[in-house]
């Protein structure tokens, strides 16, 4: 069985290139068919995989160079559930993307579904390494996927744009784990994460780990969109085609998270043992950041797949507090969240292309009322809506109140259940207002005037599909709705949260990854009194959800309140959003500039306070 | 080992940098980019360097000799394919900037603003 491990990265990386060479002569049904058949494989072997591993986890060698007496000088696969079911969970992304791509794009090339396939195997072999420089080969392996297809309608400027902000910023991040990786490299002489982690244990974490671990972390977080690491999401997510915005904010962001987290346990957390405090209270710091900025870029945002690329920097703030608060509660909180979140991500992306699709627009304000035609957009859009505002019971809802549980049990950390519940009212209640007057009508046909470029940029949009079409095929609607579905329903079935926490446990325990990845040792699962939701979850998700509908009916109704809105942005408040709007130039200059004003100072306050 | 190759890795990050953020022509900003991955392949081959070591070919010398960390070697050269296929890919949207835009000057590609 652990022979298999290779495969869910072999079958992509032959298939998509086999896709990029036929792609020019053969029928689009064989690049279908080829696309959606890998991704399906990939998906079954990485269940298989992740399976495998919930007994005991287990490394795979490659080339059979097993380490000798603790020692090790191969290259491993290091499979536990964690790592395996993140694989899954690219695949079936994947899967979506591709099944949704059928009918979506009227002409598509063979190109398309090879780039989408060496973007997943990159995703998988990302979370399946266990192996530093392997991680990040497979993060610049999926990042040059992703530029590519950012860039898919070449033909056009914004998307040129987008892609050159993305892989400038990007790259750049990944140079910064290079010199990380020469750093640790010769610290430890070792590459293999668990191997780094051992030698680094014993000792107090000098200057010298802690650069190596700041530029590791801030360029796993650039890819996870950290503010003020983030400018290049949004340019990305507004020009790239629907099915890959699914990917990019359904799942690819997770993973700079889950980078940091494993990262952390495996290879820092016996160094920096001593410090905890002081690393939870910088990145808390960062993720609350980056969690409100988000939240309030989100609201102001009129072109729809821009606000839904803001949520989701807003979300990856929540999961950066959680992994941050460094308990095994908050860890398990954050993948069902990632889960839920993914999915109804992905689903309300696929929402923006049925409008996009239809209309040939994605602005909020030019779409008032058109949506009718398609009310079933409409009902999918404002149930993941609610879903991501954490309404009560369903599985965003449950990851929520594990982070919930984590900071109110984590003294001088209550006050983020406020602020996660702030994130998910203003990221759910602008999704709502949006399905609300494309779908519904409801409130004002004109928007601010100071938004007006944001409506040109959205029918910069228009030809992602040629033009307006009068029909929506069914499958377009099936998809997210069965994501939807999957939101709904897995965060419900007995024992799953329960096991979360434990695999979270597991994931925790560096001890315990050095001795199953080193040793071979079979490493039991912590066994753990599981949780319960309480009496105050519930309220929290109810004040969440209420929050939404009133941060819906104010985004739709706000104006009658204030009167008519001016050309200038009238209060103090607004000022202050319209001037973070306005550093969002488009210009990579200025991003590069940011990037490396926060990496410098984020770094700078790790090397002083960690000391 | 001296300090100095660590000191140039440190100046060509830097430099490499602010020849992005300063740009004012793409093609200047994608090598600026190549400038900042230069000073990874400076610290990979400086932290495997040993003095007077040989090149780490083993075919026609004694087993015993010094030899220089090959490891860090090999990360250099997946270091260089991948600033290979993303140069590749950066100028040639620059090229495609260049087609659509009528301009190379990052000032000229706002039309995700106005």
């Amino acid at each position: 069985m652990s022979h298999l491990s290779a495969l869910p990265v072999l079958v992509p990386f032959l298939a998509g290139p086999l896709l990029v060479a036929t792609g020019s002569f053969a029928p689009r049904w064989w690049s279908d068919a080829v696309g959606a058949v890998s991704a399906i494989a990939v998906v079954a072997l990485c269940a298989l995989l992740a399976a495998h591993a919930a007994p005991h986890p287990f490394a795979y060698w490659l080339g059979g160079w097993q380490p000798q007496h603790g020692f090790s000088i191969g290259i491993s696969l290091s499979i536990d559930v964690f790592g395996a079911g993140l694989a899954a969970f690219c695949g079936l992304l994947t899967t979506a993307a591709l099944v949704y791509s059928l009918r979506y794009f009227d002409a598509i090339e063979g190109f398309y579904h090879g780039l989408m396939l060496l973007f997943m195997a990159g995703m998988v072999g990302f979370c399946l390494t266990g192996d530093l420089f392997n991680l990040v080969v497979f993060f610049e392996v999926m990042s040059a996927a992703a530029y590519a297809l950012t860039a898919y309608r070449i033909e056009e400027r914004a998307p040129i744009q987008g892609a050159i902000n993305f892989a400038i910023t990007n790259s750049i991040a990944g140079y910064g784990m290079f010199i990380a990786i020469a750093l640790l490299y010769a610290r430890t002489g070792a590459l293999n994460l668990a191997q780094i982690g051992v030698a680094l244990s014993p000792h107090h974490a000098d200057p010298l780990v802690i650069v190596a671990m700041t530029l590791l972390f801030l360029g796993f977080l650039t890819k996870a969109a950290v503010v003020p690491l983030h400018f290049w999401l949004a340019d990305a997510h507004a020009v790239a085609p629907v099915p890959v915005c699914v990917l990019f904010s359904g799942v690819m962001v997770d993973l700079g998270v889950y980078a940091v987290a494993r990262l952390y346990w495996v290879v820092f957390a016996g160094a920096l043992g001593g410090h905890a405090g002081t690393v939870r209270a910088i990145f808390v710091a960062v993720g609350v950041v980056t969690a409100l900025t988000g939240a309030t870029m989100c609201f102001v945002q009129r072109h729809i797949k821009r606000l839904l690329a803001f949520s989701t920097i807003s979300h990856i703030g929540m999961f950066v507090c959680g992994v941050a608060l460094l308990s095994h509660g908050a860890l398990a909180g954050v993948a069902v969240y990632m889960v839920g979140h993914g999915l109804t991500k992905a689903a309300l992306f696929m929402c923006a292309g049925i409008l996009l699709h239809r209309f040939a627009n994605v602005d909020e304000y030019d779409l008032h009322g058109r949506g009718r035609e398609v009310p079933v957009a409409g009902v999918i859009m404002a149930v993941g809506a609610l879903l991501l505002a954490a309404c009560p019971p369903f599985t965003t809802f449950m990851g929520k109140s594990l982070l919930d549980a984590a900071a109110s049990g984590r003294s001088g950390y209550g006050w983020l259940v406020a602020v996660f519940i702030v994130i998910s009212a203003v990221t759910g209640g602008s999704v709502l207002r949006v399905a609300a007057r494309v779908f519904l009508g409801w409130g004002a046909k004109e928007g601010p005037k100071h938004a007006i470029e944001q409506a040109r940029a959205a029918e910069a949009e228009s030809r992602e599909t040629e033009g307006g079409n009068d029909h929506t095929p069914l499958v377009m609607m099936v998809v997210p709705a069965v994501l939807l579905l999957g939101v709904l329903v897995l965060g419900l079935i007995p024992g799953a949260v329960p096991a979360a926490e434990r695999y979270a446990a597991q994931f925790a325990d560096h001890r315990l990854y050095a001795a199953w990845v080193l040793h071979g040792a079979r490493a039991a699962l912590p066994i753990l009194a599981p949780s319960h939701v309480s009496g105050s979850d519930y309220g929290y998700g109810a004040i969440s959800t209420v929050g939404a509908l009133a941060v819906a009916a104010v985004g739709l109704f706000g104006y009658r309140l204030r009167g008519v809105r001016e050309s200038r942005p009238a209060t103090a408040l607004t000022a202050a959003v319209w001037r973070v709007r306005e550093l969002h130039s488009g210009h990579i200059g200025d991003y590069i500039a940011w990037w490396s004003a926060g990496v410098s100072l984020i770094g700078g306050i790790c090397l002083l306070a960690l000391r | 080992m001296s300090f100095f190759p660590y000191a140039v890795a440190a100046w060509l990050f830097v430099i490499g940098l602010w020849g992005v953020v300063s740009s004012r022509n793409l093609v200047r900003t994608v090598l600026s980019l190549t400038v900042v991955q230069s000073s990874t392949y400076l610290i990979l081959l400086g932290v495997g360097y040993r003095t007077k070591g040989s090149a780490p070919i083993v075919a026609d010398i004694p087993t015993t000799s010094k030899l220089v960390d090959p490891v860090v070697q090999v990360l250099v050269l997946t270091d260089v394919v991948i600033e290979a296929t993303v140069t590749a890919l950066l100028l040639a949207l620059v090229v495609q900037a260049h087609k659509r835009f009528g301009s190379v000057d990052p000032d000229d590609l706002r039309p995700l603003r106005d």
